[in-house]
């Protein structure tokens, strides 16, 4: 205890704050950069698995099986299946590149799941009067169908990236300069491991929590029926 | 010529066949009203017209030229020419009443949006509802809402409409309302084939009148002949239930 406090003012300097700032920010970035653009791709995943007609069926199969494996394994065996087989293709590909194609396969396979039950909430009525209109098939995604699911997609979808923030520690594994990996640096050069992983705890807090209580802020407001909302608009102006 | 021809038309629901071979057809301006018990296959007839369910036979010719469903080109033609009005009304809940009229008509006919407009609040003032543009599906009343579907069924201009049990999901002082926006169709000379449970009103609109029972039609005629003295004994005891109170 004593050697914690003694350590406290050598610890906090505008250096090594500097350093977990950094590392804060990139392992933010990971999470958002994977997150965003797995939650993209997911939905074109999606929208491929119900592409209908005998022809696609090899087409249907494939993206069942993406979902239906990818969220069966550990993400920590993700990283290092993308570690090795980049380096086969392209021995030049940074850490950093590495980490956010993880993060996506990973985010694709799970966030696809959450899409899927979103669009499934809406009634298939919705989709047969489009249907019955001449609409197309990504036309009512789009118009009818997306605008529907949305409260019930992003609640989920949000929580999804604020627990992965936490999980991207994994990738430190590999030797990403993130969060952890800054803490195991500093505790190996003699820190106190309580002080230094104290601190990244609360870093990960910090990160999390003001997400979790925008996805919480969401949820609540997408759930109001929406004649109380015109009306508190009306009410407004 | 007929405007729309209906030949030995047959559907399934998996295993169960519930169309077994549907004929009957529709001159322009008609109205014919398809009735019969629950499960007949009245709705699943309109379905099938606008490609909602399946054909597994027969076939469907408007003007003399067939529908292959199996053809998206074919099926968009089809749809184009008819409109469809489900018992639920399935209107759009994402989107104010005026949008949900000029929708298609934008982005599906490519009609210009000032004119898709004026037509749609014509259309709205026509049911009745002028004053509902700017409201969401769901702060409308049940008649309120199937109106804004005649009106948006209406907004593709179709040569035919399709109604499906308008009324069925209506409380009862409601469903005058959306009878009287029908009326005045039939009064302008609109193409329809409507399914329906109200019979005095059925009697009233019809031209003619289709009676179906497992999936087949067992009779046809003019409504009161068919309601006052049918020939067939399964239409005799439908009819007798339903019309001696």
């Amino acid at each position: 205890m004593e050697r914690i406090l003694e350590q406290i003012p050598r610890f906090f300097t505008a250096d090594n704050m500097a350093l977990l700032l950094q590392s804060a920010g990139l392992t933010l970035a990971m999470t958002v950069a994977g997150c965003v653009i797995g939650f993209g791709l997911a939905f074109v995943l999606v929208y491929l698995r119900q592409t209908p007609g005998r022809w696609a069926l090899p087409l249907r199969v494939i993206c069942v099986a993406y979902v239906e494996v990818f969220r069966r394994i550990p993400f920590i065996v993700v990283i290092y299946l993308v570690l090795f087989f980049i380096q086969t293709v392209a021995s030049n590909a940074s850490l950093f590149t590495i980490a956010v194609i993880s993060i996506c396969i990973y985010a694709i396979a799970y966030t696809a799941e959450i899409i899927r039950g979103g669009l499934e909430s809406v009634p298939l009525t919705q989709m047969e009067a489009a249907r019955a209109m001449n609409f197309g098939r990504l036309r009512t995604l789009v118009t009818i169908t997306l605008p529907q699911a949305w409260p019930v997609i992003l609640p989920p979808a949000i929580a999804f990236a604020v627990s992965f923030i936490k999980d991207t520690a994994l990738v430190s594994q590999i030797g990403v300069f993130e969060l952890t990996f800054r803490g195991k640096e500093l505790n190996n050069q003699g820190y106190s491991g309580i002080l230094v992983f104290g601190t990244i705890a609360m870093c990960y807090f910090l990160m999390s929590f003001p997400l979790s209580m925008l996805g919480q802020y969401l949820e609540k407001r997408l759930a109001t029926p929406r004649s109380e909302q015109s009306a508190r608009k009306i009410r407004r102006t | 010529m007929p405007h729309l021809a209906v030949n030995n038309l047959r559907a399934k629901y998996g295993a169960l066949e519930v169309l077994k071979g549907v004929s009957f057809s529709i001159e322009k301006g008609q109205v014919v009203a398809l009735v019969g018990p629950s499960g007949s296959g009245k709705s699943t007839v309109l379905r099938t017209l606008v490609g909602l369910t399946p054909v597994t036979g027969g076939n469907v010719t408007i003007h003399d030229d067939k529908i292959d469903y199996a053809s998206s080109g074919s099926l968009r033609r089809a749809r184009d020419q008819m409109a469809i009005v489900f018992q639920q009304y399935n209107l759009f809940q994402n989107m104010r009443i005026i949008d949900n009229v000029t929708v298609a008509p934008v982005k599906i006919k490519k009609r210009p949006k000032d004119e898709a407009r004026a037509d749609a609040e014509r259309l709205l003032a026509m049911v009745g509802l002028a004053d509902k543009l700017n409201a969401f599906p769901d702060q409308l009343s049940g008649g309120q809402q199937q109106r804004v579907a005649i009106a948006r069924a209406l907004a593709l201009h179709p040569e035919i409409l399709l109604l499906d049990e308008v009324t069925s999901a209506l409380d009862p002082e409601l469903v005058n309302e959306v009878l009287d926006s029908i009326r005045q169709l039939a009064k302008d000379g609109m193409t329809m084939i409507l399914v329906s449970h109200e019979m005095a009103f059925v009697r009233e609109v019809a031209d003619k009148v289709v009676f179906m029972d497992g999936g087949s039609v067992v009779e046809e005629g003019l409504p009161e002949v068919l309601f006052d003295a049918p020939k067939t004994d399964r239409a005799r005891e439908f009819f007798g239930k339903i019309l001696r109170h």
